[in-house]
């Protein structure tokens, strides 16, 4: 070893591990290629290490990967821009790889350096770099290609262009459906570069042709394309153009097609303006909204707000609200979830007089939903409708619906009311709380799944934050502390935990008038596991107890803990008896 | 070819090649035996499927000189003298036994398909299933690497992976010849800066001579059949496939693994009331669309993706059966009616289905009846009742078309095969015996010695083995071939 230099060797060892046996080894080097490359220096960076790179590339997908990202911020170690498309090689070979999270992150890498590479470089390499690739054999190289076009584009000359263009429509025609669904993915992005005038013509035209593709996986990203291009084109052009694709497509025969134009309608609106929405999308939505297939009526409920929200009120109570009310008593139960999900943003689109109304009774029959995950969706957003018409007109529905999620016996669903009771708290107030749900909040510290009972405990310590210690002192604090005597152990060590998280909440007073003595008590629990996060608990105690206290009642407890016969008694008792010596040694 | 026209019987089949034949005496292996067969689109590959879970790939060697070869010897009339040859390529254990310990059963690790997926940069790609379990697998030539010239010693000069010498350190002197570093260690603490080290660090050298073949997993498909997978089949898209089982077709593509659509769902709410089972699917060839899946009973269902995203209720396109005359009824009717496999044609016009004494010919377009319809042994019909007993009736064969759409071919028993020319008005109908000498049956009375104890003579003095069924077979692409599988041997026809 001592022929190497020290500095060096780390370096060393780095460079042979990029050719070891074990591909974590392997992966590890590669990581560190700027390591290796600041060690060797530009120059033989760039001579030796980068056709190394080039020329073993024949190695498990997860290094190639590791090596596609790193070579993407690799400039600085090569020399700067001026050196930048010596890059480009190793990354033209990944374009071509058969794994498509290489390819991708190669084409990524690529774009990034070649967005920072200097115009006449960019046409020296970058651009038949993207020809090369858009003539390859198989069809890895040409799908590759599809997403460098809209970096070389714009430095290209006006021949170069025209070329550049007609590639791309080629592309678009391929025989493989890979390579027209990569073309068709990148069509908005290269739009983006192309002049207004090339843009109405040649575009336009590969456009259409992607929207009649045979194969529907093409036609899909068509759909996403229509509002990329719908934004590049003058508002006039968009009617006339994208306008009558995406009313043909919304009636495509293939439900994934409706299920995607469902997703994307509303991008649309802004691009088209008013009134053609008015009289086009509105009832190309609608229909989407009654659609025969549950999945796209899904995609299309789960809209329903965003849509509103770009719409007029009158125009949304006349043609949505309807269907919003077809819907919420669909025969899916998915399709009534995503629209619970969503329905409650639509509030402060109607004002306060059309949601009582009119989104009133909907949100209701979606609270007596069967099926918990509508209720919950609605449970989840009431605060948005609080905003508009307030809780009272709820309340009455809410408390029914939200005791029988508490009891629900999926605890996947008892779980997730749990989650919304602080939002519930606030929205609904003190009193309601205090009547209703204070109850059930004890309850599930003594569930029989240990997610809940752990939720619980985090539970009352939101409520605390949310209510303050005043109230907590009286509705959580006894409560809690009555239960400390169950006989089931398990429950002891839900009221211990939250009794840790409910004393930082607390303060220092109450924490050491109510909840210490209590924690001293546990101390001598006839279960170790209880006295030894006894142990934890009085740890976690050190930041809020003051000295006096600490001294008086802490330590003696621990020192005695500290004796215990159970072996992690002791050593957690030891744990914080030393974090209490720090703490005093620092004061 | 002009030889149909010339011989209106049909086409005279040569034996081309075997693989794996059987000595006289010689006793199979229940692991040897071959139970899936398919050719690539191109037809320049084979692969087999065992009931040992190994795949093995066969490649033509007569184009391997190169096309321009070939094409010189087709102007020169010599084509007649050329026939597909291939070879043995390479193999893998695709699958392995496994054991299920939630439901308590074992799963076999038997290839029941194999699909031939799009090629790319030279390598393979094919799926592989089993009962349960899909695999993609990417077969490719990799180099055989060297490395060496390491900037430290300890790594031993390995050849992928396997160390080849310890004889190590003195030959491994000679490697380090840019290094310079043993002169004066001393050297470099003078003048620690990155200069001076920069001349002592160096790239291994990486040398390659010969290749291999390797074939890796890249996917498993696993955990979405309660059923046995009797079919897979790729979409024309080349981004997804289905694997069918008993009740439940599902959709995956192939970049993910972890999850499946579900899009027919045979399945009852109470399985007291299971009448019909799905035996086969598979994707129209350019029609991403479209599917059909046949079923016990008999019928075959053409169905739409585009018109729901589950298509077991009412998007059915078209649905295929054959009303049988009321009086012709047997106990054994539903039985036999059950197809065993289809298959679409080149251009997706027609679907070919198998059922246990027919083939059968069907126009998409046409739901009401088949376009043509082949008996494959009616001898067998008076012993319907024996096959009964000893469960052959259950055999489920396979069938295929010709590239060309002119002939379709499908199995029998004592390792029998059967070829018959469907276009228009053709009366072509051959039977080939899966030996060396495919047509010696035909000109000779069946020797006895052929016959094994589970073989009878039928009335018409027609023997049958039924030990020796040949179940899978399929048609080259393009050409006038057939590869068949007698238990472990895999026989090659041409004409």
């Amino acid at each position: 070893m001592s022929m190497v230099d020290e500095p060096l060797y780390p370096i060393a060892v780095l460079i042979d591990e990029l050719k070891n046996d074990d591909i974590q080894l392997r992966l590890n080097s590669i990581r560190k290629l700027s390591t290796i490359a600041r060690a060797l220096g530009e120059e033989r960076t760039r001579k030796e290490l980068i056709p190394f790179l080039s020329e073993n590339n024949d190695d498990d997908d997860e290094v190639l990967l590791a090596m596609a990202e790193e070579l993407g911020v690799f400039i600085p170690y090569v020399g700067g821009l001026e050196y930048a498309h010596v890059l480009l090689p190793p990354l033209e070979t990944l374009c071509t790889v058969e794994e498509t999270c290489v390819r991708d992150k190669a084409v990524e890498s690529l774009c990034r350096i070649g967005s920072q590479m200097r115009e006449t470089d960019l046409v020296d390499w970058f651009i038949p770099l993207v020809k090369r690739l858009a003539a390859g054999e198989w069809f890895t190289a040409r799908v590759s290609a599809c997403g460098l076009f809209h970096i070389a584009y714009p430095s290209a000359s006006e021949m170069l262009k025209a070329e550049l263009r007609t590639i791309y429509s080629h592309l678009c025609q391929d025989d493989m459906p890979m390579v027209r669904r990569s073309a068709s993915t990148n069509l908005g992005k290269f739009a983006a570069t192309v002049e207004p005038a090339h843009l109405k013509t040649e575009i336009m035209q590969i456009f259409e042709d992607l929207t009649q593709d045979d194969q529907d996986s093409v036609r899909l990203l068509a759909v996403e394309g229509c509002a990329a291009l719908g934004k590049l084109l003058e508002p006039q052009d968009c009617i006339a153009h994208i306008l009558p694709v995406i009313v043909i497509f919304s009636q495509d025969k293939s439900w994934r097609v409706r299920y995607m134009v469902a997703n994307q309608l509303y991008e649309l609106c802004e691009a088209v303006g008013p009134e053609p929405t008015k009289t086009d999308l509105v009832p190309a939505y609608v229909r989407l909204l009654r659609d025969n297939e549950a999945e796209v009526r899904i995609a299309a409920a789960g809209k329903v707000t965003k849509f509103s929200r770009i719409l007029s009120p009158e125009l949304a109570v006349q043609h949505i609200l309807p269907c919003v009310k077809e819907l919420s008593s669909d025969s899916s139960q998915h399709v009534r979830s995503a629209l619970a999900s969503v329905i409650m943003g639509m509030a402060p689109v109607l004002g306060k007089d059309s949601t009582i109304d009119q989104l009133l009774p909907i949100f209701l029959s979606l609270l007596k939903d069967e099926f918990p995950d509508v209720r919950l969706n609605i449970i989840s957003k009431l605060d948005q409708v609080n905003q508009v018409i307030g809780i009272d007109l709820l309340s009455q529905s809410l408390l029914p619906a939200i005791v029988e999620l508490a009891e629900d016996r999926h605890w996947r669903v008892r779980l997730a009311i749990i989650e919304y009771i602080p939002l519930l708290a606030s929205q609904l107030g003190v009193g309601f709380f205090d009547d209703k749900l204070g109850a059930l909040c004890m309850q599930w510290l003594q569930d029989k799944v240990y997610s809940i009972r752990e939720a619980a405990a985090n539970n009352l310590k939101r409520l605390a934050e949310e209510f303050g210690p005043d109230w907590a002192m009286q509705h959580i604090v006894p409560q809690v502390l009555e239960m400390v005597n169950n006989p089931h152990y398990l429950y002891r060590m839900t009221i211990l935990s939250a009794i840790s998280l409910l004393a930082p909440v607390m303060g220092s007073e109450i924490t050491c008038s109510k909840l210490l003595p209590v924690v001293v008590t546990l101390a001598k629990d006839r279960v170790a596991n209880i006295r030894f996060n006894v142990a934890k608990v009085l740890q976690s105690f050190i930041p809020i107890v003051d000295q006096s206290v600490m001294e008086k009642t802490v330590r003696p407890c621990l020192v005695e803990l500290a004796e215990d016969p159970d072996v992690d008694v002791r050593y957690f008792s030891k744990q914080a008896l030393e974090a209490i010596d720090q703490v005093m040694m620092s004061t | 070819m002009d030889d149909v026209a010339m011989t209106p019987e049909g086409l005279e089949w040569k034996f081309s090649q075997v693989f794996g034949e059987r000595a006289a005496g010689e006793e199979v292996q229940e692991v040897d035996i071959i139970s899936a067969i398919e050719f690539d689109k191109t037809g320049d590959h084979l692969a087999t499927g065992d009931r040992g879970g190994r795949v093995v790939l066969f490649e033509r060697t007569d184009k391997i000189d190169g096309g321009v070869h070939r094409r010189v010897l087709e102007a020169m009339d010599c084509s007649s003298s050329q026939h597909p040859e291939f070879h043995y390529k390479t193999e893998f254990q695709s699958h392995e036994p496994e054991f299920d310990y939630l439901k308590s059963l074992e799963i076999e690790e038997k290839i029941n398909k194999i699909r031939w997926c799009q090629t790319a940069n030279n390598a393979m790609f094919l799926l592989s299933t089993n009962d349960k379990t899909i695999k993609f697998w990417k077969v490719q030539e990799k180099k055989i690497k060297k490395v060496c010239n390491f900037n430290l010693d300890p790594p031993k000069p390995t050849i992928n992976g396997f160390v080849t010498t310890s004889n190590a350190p003195t030959s491994f002197k000679t490697c380090f010849t840019n290094g310079g570093s043993n002169d004066n260690p001393l050297n470099f603490r003078n003048n620690n800066i990155s200069l001076r080290g920069l001349t002592s660090l160096h790239l291994p050298t990486v040398t390659s001579h010969e290749t291999s073949l390797l074939a890796r997993c890249r996917k498993t498909y696993a955990h979405a059949h309660d059923y046995h997978i009797n079919s897979i089949s790729n979409n024309s898209d080349c981004e997804t496939f289905i694997s069918a089982d008993d009740l439940r077709i599902n959709l995956w593509n192939l970049e993910i693994s972890s999850q499946s659509f579900n899009i027919v769902d045979k399945k009852p709410a109470n399985m007291e009331d299971l009448t019909e089972v799905i035996t086969s699917a598979e994707f129209h060839p350019s029609h991403c669309n479209m599917l059909a899946y046949s079923s016990s009973k008999g019928s075959i269902r053409l169905i739409d993706l585009r018109q729901s995203a589950l298509c077991d209720t009412h998007s059915k396109l078209l649905v295929f059966e054959e009303h049988e005359a009321p009086g012709s009824k047997s106990f054994f009717s539903d039985i036999i009616s059950s197809i065993s496999d289809i298959k679409f044609s080149k251009g997706g016009r027609y679907i070919l289905s198998r059922d246990y004494m027919t083939l059968k010919m069907w126009d998409i377009n046409m739901g009401s009846g088949p376009v043509a319809t082949f008996q494959v042994h009616e001898h067998l019909r008076p012993k319907l009742c024996d096959l009964y007993e000893n469960d052959a009736i259950f055999d489920k064969f396979e069938c295929c078309l010709s590239g060309d759409g002119q002939r379709v071919a499908t199995g029998s028993y004592s390792h029998l095969f059967r070829v018959f020319g469907c276009s228009e008005g053709s009366t072509e109908a051959t039977t080939l015996e899966a030996t060396k000498n495919p047509t010696r049956r035909q000109v000779q009375t069946p020797p006895r010695f052929l016959r094994s104890p589970g073989g009878s003579d039928d009335v018409n003095g027609n023997s049958f083995d039924l030990t020796t069924k040949l179940l899978h077979l399929a048609c080259h692409p393009s050409e006038n071939s057939i590869a068949c599988a007698a238990s472990n041997s895999l026989y090659m026809y041409y004409a």
